[in-house]
């Protein structure tokens, strides 16, 4: 099983790139989890969601203390949502930075675990318009970690997109663009 | 069957959808309302045929369901905490009246002190007010649940309430194989009711007064058909699981198979505690679990027959009763042995009251202590409090 934790702030959509990446997971006939923490709900407040993915049911319903993988929605959390904290010895931390992972370790002393980076808010700004990390961010996590097939993500977060966007195909099109943007720009030590 | 990533608000909705009710009179509390904005929207985009009745008060939206339900409709309503609280009244009448009503309770705390996160107090309140009453383990019990509810219900005559836990499967996204549209009908059937208000050729009177002439005959036949309730549960059981290969029973009995103690919970706890469980069974130690599903009518027959050989039961109860001697699970299981003449011992755990959060190791933590206990024999405490600060 893994399993993610995503950090962000109320409004960036830490909640709906942990849905929208359960249900391409479901897609592919994977068991998974997607549930944000509920705490008092403010825009800009720092905020986390969750996945768990696996083969086979999933049985716990407790928190995600130990995850696998963390994924980082604003760089200005990494301190004081202590984005670290229970990840895995090997495990991945996906930041949305314009730095280079080796750069992050050295300003936030990060010792162990694999860190990637990418500029989401800038990708995002230049796909969707504003700034919407969420999106490029599920590219760059596909990219690292191989959880399902990258082209067939995008062919079902295509429908998905449109449902969402009620056909709006600047949007979708925005969106579909700044995946794979952020596939390709990831950068891992 | 299509596999869909639903939460557990969404698959109670759905389930709704595929049932097409005649009748939903609901008013919307965190963390049930999602169920009634999904379901009213399916009223407005004429996905259903179901009349949605927008009251101004959970009592309204009870009384509503009573009113509609007395004149031969199916009905349906959705709530959480201080809004099954405030149906409480009504409760008893839909029961009393034995009127096939089904709601889709997701539990939380109640105040005070404010909460809106899970535990089971909300639905522990009314659990003498003579409904059916069934948890769900994760988000695929839970829309199966709400099904089978339905058909419960109206074979039996008497209302049932499926729970999910609140935020932890109400508002988690999973994955679930949800029906046809067409296997749904076909396994509920038509709703042909008993009597019907509406049938001006066959008069009838509800709910009059009835004093000590006959009140409490008539109780005494609403505590029959709870008994009888059994039979329409297990036969309802079955025919779901004949039909689409998923099986229920009041309670899974999960590694208890050559266990020495059993741990006993309902809700999503109970997925946490298989964890638990098969982690302490590679450690060699003899633990199983009884995941209570139906809680009311309480199974307490089968319960003596599979729980009567262990040494040691320890009952997680998401619940007080403020008896000062513990949970109503443990309570109830308890008494349900006492006549055995050789019994296992009983402990109770009190937990995740207003959401606190319950882990595998507390899990872990209770098992290993009804082990000690089964060795020892001794018990220091009856009823303890996992996971809080004292």
């Amino acid at each position: 099983m893994v399993e993610i934790r995503w950090h962000g702030r109320g409004g960036q959509g830490a909640k709906t790139a942990a849905i929208l990446f359960g249900e391409v997971a479901v897609s592919y006939g994977k068991y998974i989890q997607a549930f944000p923490e509920y705490g008092p709900e403010r825009r800009g407040a720092p905020v986390r969601a969750f996945n768990r993915l696996d083969d086979n049911p999933i049985l716990l319903h407790s928190p995600i203390d130990e995850p696998d993988v963390v994924v980082v929605l604003d760089q200005s959390l990494i301190e004081p949502a202590k984005v670290v904290e229970g990840l895995k010895e090997d495990g991945i931390l996906l930041i949305n930075t314009p730095d280079q992972p080796a750069e992050v370790r050295k300003k936030y002393k990060i010792k162990g675990k694999k860190i990637s980076t990418v500029d989401a808010s800038k990708i995002s700004k230049e796909t969707i318009g504003k700034e919407l990390p969420n999106t490029p961010l599920l590219g760059a996590l596909v990219k690292i970690t191989r959880f399902v097939e990258f082209d067939r993500m995008v062919k079902d977060l295509k429908i998905q997109f449109k449902k969402k966007f009620r056909g709006n195909e600047k949007l979708i099109k925005g969106n579909i663009n700044s995946l794979e943007r952020a596939y390709k720009e990831v950068v891992s030590e | 069957m299509p596999l869909k990533a639903l939460t557990g608000n969404e698959s109670m909705a759905e389930a709704m959808r595929q049932i097409n009710p005649d009748v939903v009179a609901a008013y919307p509390i965190t963390p049930a309302t999602e169920v009634v904005q999904i379901f009213s929207s399916f009223v407005a985009d004429g996905l259903v045929d179901t009349e949605f009745v927008a009251v101004e008060s959970e009592h309204s939206a009870m009384s509503a369901c009573v009113g509609a339900a007395a004149a031969g409709a199916r009905v349906m309503t959705s709530t959480a905490s201080q809004g099954l609280a405030l149906m409480h009244e009504v409760l008893y009448v839909a029961a009393g009246l034995r009127l096939p009503i089904v709601l889709c309770e997701i539990n939380r705390s109640l105040s005070a002190p404010i909460n809106i996160h899970c535990d089971h107090s909300d639905t522990m309140g009314s659990r003498d007010a003579g409904w059916i009453q069934i948890f769900s383990e994760n988000v695929q019990e839970t829309y199966d649940n709400v099904i089978q509810a339905m058909k419960i219900a109206e074979s039996s005559r008497i209302p049932a309430l499926v729970t999910t836990d609140g935020f932890i499967l109400s508002h988690c996204l999973e994955r679930i194989e949800v029906l046809e549209d067409s296997e749904v009908q076909s396994f509920i059937g038509e709703y042909k009711p008993a009597y019907s208000l509406l049938d001006i050729e066959n008069p009838i009177t509800v709910g009059p007064l009835d004093l000590q002439d006959y009140y409490f005959e008539h109780k005494r036949q609403e505590i029959e058909a709870m008994r009888e309730a059994k039979k329409s549960i297990e036969k309802v059981n079955k025919e779901f699981g004949d039909r689409f290969r998923r099986r229920y029973d009041f309670f899974e009995s999960y590694k208890l198979n050559g266990a020495e103690i059993a741990i006993v919970a309902l809700g999503s706890t109970a997925g946490t505690a298989k964890v638990a469980i098969d982690s302490l069974r590679e450690e060699g130690k003899k633990v199983g679990l009884l995941k209570l599903r139906v809680f009311r009518p309480f199974p307490y027959e089968k319960l003596c027959e599979v729980l009567q050989k262990f040494k040691v039961v320890a009952v997680l109860d998401r619940s007080d009763s403020m008896s000062s001697t513990g949970g109503p699970v443990f309570t109830e299981a308890r008494s349900a042995l006492y006549d055995l003449t050789t019994r296992p011992r009983f402990v109770n755990y009190i937990y995740g009251l207003g959401g606190r959060e319950i882990t595998e190791s507390d899990i872990k933590k209770v098992a290993n202590e009804a082990l000690k206990i089964s060795k020892t024999g001794k018990i220091k405490e009856l009823v303890q409090y996992l996971g809080v600060r004292e």
